[in-house]
């Protein structure tokens, strides 16, 4: 009898593997888990060091870390080759306008007409706007691809990072928490 | 035969062609080092490609990092420590030893460990006790009276058979 027992091991086996592909998928679907995500190098050290111009570059002016340090921002890389970057763009001018959230631009290797054309055209939804067209700036910020998405505490601490396009679902699972909790983090500092 | 030859030749040539932009070295070992992380190195952007096989603009701009490093004369251990810096263990084929790697490198020893374990464990059941839970048509299993039936029944049935057809 016990023998026989043993021949249900493969089926038993069979379940349990089966029920964790369905939780992963479901996970998948529901926006909780996504494999391409990739952990962040950056998360709870200094947004890195740099020194690029503006855009608009009529500014004349050089920007650098210091000019994101005091709030708590978002630092949102986007480029006008990326389709993503289109569909997350009214959402970003909603944040800026109707939420006050500050929104800090990298322009990632991007051309600087087509760029300003794009501000003009769709909406300003940034404080400031790094014009890194070599994409040096991307590279030390661990950047994959556009449009990405950091959260940086009022240090200028990267404390979150986003892969993809932000709306209202992202906005209130992954993002609100985080902003409210460096608010308080920020109020307990005084 | 030379068919397969040729075939088996046109896959190797494919993953020449893979590389997409060739960068000048001053020394061969500089080549090499190069040759060695661009296959080692994880794209960031695609789960399961090397910076070698990655047409994806990251790999092209970690391509073009690389060789930067390499030709400023930073050593191995700076140039992952560079890369890991700005994209985590990710970007490592290789995972360094970390409490958070352990069981990625421990693992292998571990199934092997259990596996020779329970391949001693059936060897040494099968030694001792033959019989055990398994179905076994040797001799030993029937009972005397069984093996007279048997007999009986083979002498009766079967060898009259073969005796009529002349086997």
């Amino acid at each position: 009898m016990k023998a026989r027992l043993k021949l249900f091991l493969p089926l038993v086996g069979f379940v349990l593997v089966a029920a964790f592909f369905y939780t992963m998928i479901n996970r998948i679907q529901e926006g909780e888990y996504n494999p391409q995500d990739l952990p962040s190098a950056l998360i709870n050290r200094p947004f890195p060091a740099f020194s690029l111009p503006s855009l608009p570059s009529s500014a004349q002016q050089l920007l650098s870390e210091k000019d994101l340090l005091g709030q708590i921002a978002l630092v949102n890389v986007w480029a006008t080759w990326c389709p993503s970057c289109h569909i997350e763009h009214p959402f970003l001018n909603q944040l800026a306008a109707e939420r006050g959230v500050v929104i800090y631009g990298v322009n990632y290797k991007d051309q600087e007409r087509l760029a300003q054309q794009w501000l003009e055209q769709k909406g300003n939804p940034y404080r400031l706007n790094i014009f890194d067209q070599t994409g040096g700036l991307g590279l030390d910020m661990g950047v994959t691809g556009a449009p990405e998405t950091y959260v940086i505490d009022h240090r200028g601490f990267v404390r979150m990072r986003y892969q993809g396009p932000l709306n209202e679902t992202v906005w209130q699972q992954k993002f609100k928490p985080m902003v409210d909790q460096l608010k308080a983090e920020q109020g307990a500092a005084g | 035969m030379r068919f397969l030859i040729s075939v088996l030749l046109l896959g190797c040539s494919l993953s020449a062609l893979a590389v997409v932009e060739t960068y000048e070295f001053g020394s061969d070992a500089d080549q090499a080092r190069y040759y060695q992380f661009v296959l080692e190195l994880r794209c960031p952007k695609c789960q399961n490609q090397n910076l070698e096989g990655s047409n994806s603009p990251i790999a092209k701009d970690l391509r073009r990092e690389l060789h930067r490093l390499i030709d400023a004369g930073q050593n191995d251990q700076q140039i992952v420590d560079y890369m890991v810096s700005r994209y985590g263990d990710f970007i490592l084929y290789r995972p360094r030893f970390t409490a958070q790697t352990a069981v990625l490198w421990l693992s292998p020893i571990a199934f092997v460990l259990i596996g020779s374990v329970i391949v001693v464990m059936v060897f040494r059941r099968q030694r001792t006790d033959p019989s055990s839970d398994q179905v076994d048509f040797n001799e030993s299993s029937l009972t005397t009276a069984e093996r007279q039936r048997l007999d009986a029944l083979l002498a009766e049935k079967i060898l009259p058979e073969r005796e009529q057809r002349g086997d």
